[in-house]
């Protein structure tokens, strides 16, 4: 009978959601009590965080409020690569039911477990997420973000299936199936990376068919930085409420944070990851409203707990009340990164990768620089990569394989098809200074 | 005798190949003959000019990666059949021919081709041996 309860309160609310809209007080009571507990745990099971904290004189009994939280040291990337694969985790692996990955900054990637607990709030931020958009029982999804590896597919399924909603597990990519699926199953919300459903938007218009026909109003987009004039495009041109969401890998996957009908803002679902704002230069907290780094805490993860993880996005923190009546603090759309970590498909790459890559193709590292382009909606990336002397040959042969080579160790490294482009000693630009290797030329296409 | 053969990477974009054509006339280096292999985004050109190392130097200073490599000139007789001829010779030695361009000639001539082969030096002994004219540098390059 519950069911039809909620049901009858329309698109947007869910029993589960109740949390979006704890009070102030009940909700930070909430927190501090799972972050003495998460610290407990990634102290007494994780030698990386127990190691730190004693160097500076922390005990999880020292946790006697949220600014305490202040005292504990960071956690960055490379911690996840130093300690892989299985590092960090905090529970035996029989109580581990599930391990993701994600691109690091060099070859080895970067590893997440889940147990079944962790499962469950994955399902629940994510379930949050979908009734935020407004979708719930009845309506069908596709769900185009990739399943695998990358946590974006099933991260999404479960959120999907948990609220009832009939899912469509196309995974990414097969464009002309995905429209053509869009269509015959009457799909009412789709879940994609911004970039890939600018490019369906293109193809089913070559193919005839107009999105805004269709029954499709909500789309859920995450995974990569986007753009508000992406968003416009998007919401004219396929007729449909374009829904920003936010997370990573290291944390939980998506379900860190996401936009609510108002749209103005990723509600951060706090009661599991505790958001600050710290100045990436010196590692100092700023106050609400401040723009800098955002920094995570999972408040209720157990096979990986992770504390104050620098995710490197830069963002602000409102506290102002949202339209919509949730109480959960809003995160600013991210728009920059305080490193070079460069998002194409929603795969995570860094000039290290490609530059790694480079030399494992010959032992010596040409003049390079990489470029990143929209071209039909597509985030593109291109390699261009002067011709040297030691990289000459006077056969065609010997310079498409070589090329070849390189398109198959950067595939190697970073998992995307990359386009290879030799060019002519001194042709590419050189910065002054510090080497700039990301000319990102795609703020320009749109 | 092996001929030293001059070969530059060129972009596929205006003005690339007249570019390097003028960095050799600057130099008042003569080009003999040339061959321009391309692919969609770029070309190598190879040339038999008459000062090779020259010729390189003034590529490079012009900025392009340069090269020299060996490659063999044979006489082909100029009427029907002549190539055949040389190509059924070169398949009964087994040598494996990278690619091959023809030198310009006057007219009733004996025809020149370039071979670049895989292996120039036996090349060379199997042509000589099965009696192919190779003809030699001084007088390719100054007839």
């Amino acid at each position: 009978m519950l069911r039809e309860t909620w049901n009858d309160a329309g698109p947007g609310f869910h029993p589960v959601s109740s949390s979006d809209y704890l009070p102030a007080a009940q909700l930070r009571d909430l927190q501090l009590r799972r972050l003495q507990s998460i610290v407990g745990r990634a102290y007494a099971h994780v030698p990386l965080f127990r190691g730190r904290m004693d160097v500076r004189g922390v005990t999880p009994a020292s946790i006697e409020s949220l600014a305490d939280l202040g005292r504990l040291p960071f956690t960055v990337k490379a911690d996840l690569r130093d300690t892989y694969p299985f590092g960090l985790f905090a529970s035996p692996m029989s109580e581990i039911v599930r391990l993701h990955a994600s691109s690091g900054t060099t070859g080895k990637p970067i590893v997440v477990a889940y147990t079944q607990e962790d499962i469950q709030v994955w399902s629940s931020v994510m379930l949050r997420t979908f009734a935020a958009a407004g979708i719930s029982r009845g309506d069908i999804v596709q769900n185009a973000f990739g399943y695998g590896l990358f946590t974006g597919g099933l991260g999404a399924h479960y959120g999907l299936e948990a609220i009832g909603a009939t899912v469509v597990p196309v995974s990414g990519g097969n464009t002309d199936r995905q429209v053509m699926l869009l269509r015959d199953f009457r799909v009412n919300a789709i879940c994609a990376t911004p970039s890939y459903f600018l490019h369906l938007i293109e193809r089913a218009a070559e193919l005839g068919i107009d999105l805004r026909e269709l029954p499709l109003r909500a789309g859920v987009f995450g995974a990569e930085p986007w753009t508000p004039a992406m968003r416009q495009r998007i919401e004219a041109d396929a007729g449909i409420k374009a829904f920003d969401i936010y997370g990573l890998s290291e944390i939980i996957g998506p379900g860190v944070a996401s936009e609510c009908s108002a749209q103005d803002g990723l509600h951060v679902f706090e009661d599991h990851f505790y958001p600050e704002i710290i100045d990436p230069e010196t590692g100092a907290v700023l106050p609400d409203g401040e723009e800098g780094e955002l920094v995570l805490t999972t408040l209720s993860k157990r096979a990986m707990p992770m504390i104050r993880y620098r995710t490197r996005d830069i963002t602000r923190l409102v506290t102002e009340p949202c339209a919509c009546g949730r109480t959960l603090r809003r995160m600013q759309r991210v728009g920059r990164r305080s490193d070079d970590m460069m998002i194409i498909h929603g795969i995570n790459v860094f000039p290290s990768q490609i530059e790694a890559a480079l030399l494992a193709v010959e032992g010596a590292l040409p003049h390079y620089r990489i470029v990143l382009r929209r071209e039909h909606g597509l985030d593109q990336m291109q390699v261009e990569i002067e011709v040297s002397p030691e990289f000459f040959s006077d056969r065609i042969g010997a310079m498409e394989a070589l090329r070849g080579r390189i398109a198959h160790s950067i595939h190697n490294v970073t998992g995307l098809n990359v386009a290879v482009r030799l060019a002519e000693p001194h042709s590419l630009p050189r910065s002054e200074g510090k080497a700039k290797r990301v000319w990102d030329e795609r703020q320009d296409s749109q | 005798m092996k001929i030293s053969q001059l070969s530059t990477f060129i972009e596929n974009r205006s003005g690339r190949l007249r570019a390097a054509c003028e960095a050799l006339a600057a130099r008042g280096i003569n080009i003999h003959t040339l061959c321009l292999a391309d692919s969609r985004d770029f070309g190598i050109l190879r040339l038999i000019v008459a000062d090779p190392p020259a010729g390189k130097a003034a590529l490079e200073a012009a900025g392009y990666v340069a090269q020299l490599t060996e490659v063999l000139a044979v006489e082909v007789p100029d009427s029907a059949g002549g190539l055949a001829r040389v190509l059924a010779t070169t398949d009964a030695a087994g040598l494996d021919i990278e690619y091959m361009y023809a030198f310009s000639t006057a007219p009733g001539q004996q025809a020149v081709v370039i071979f670049r082969f895989s292996d120039p030096d036996r090349a060379l002994a199997e042509l000589q041996q099965r009696g192919l004219n190779v003809v030699e540098p001084v007088r390719l390059l100054q007839g």
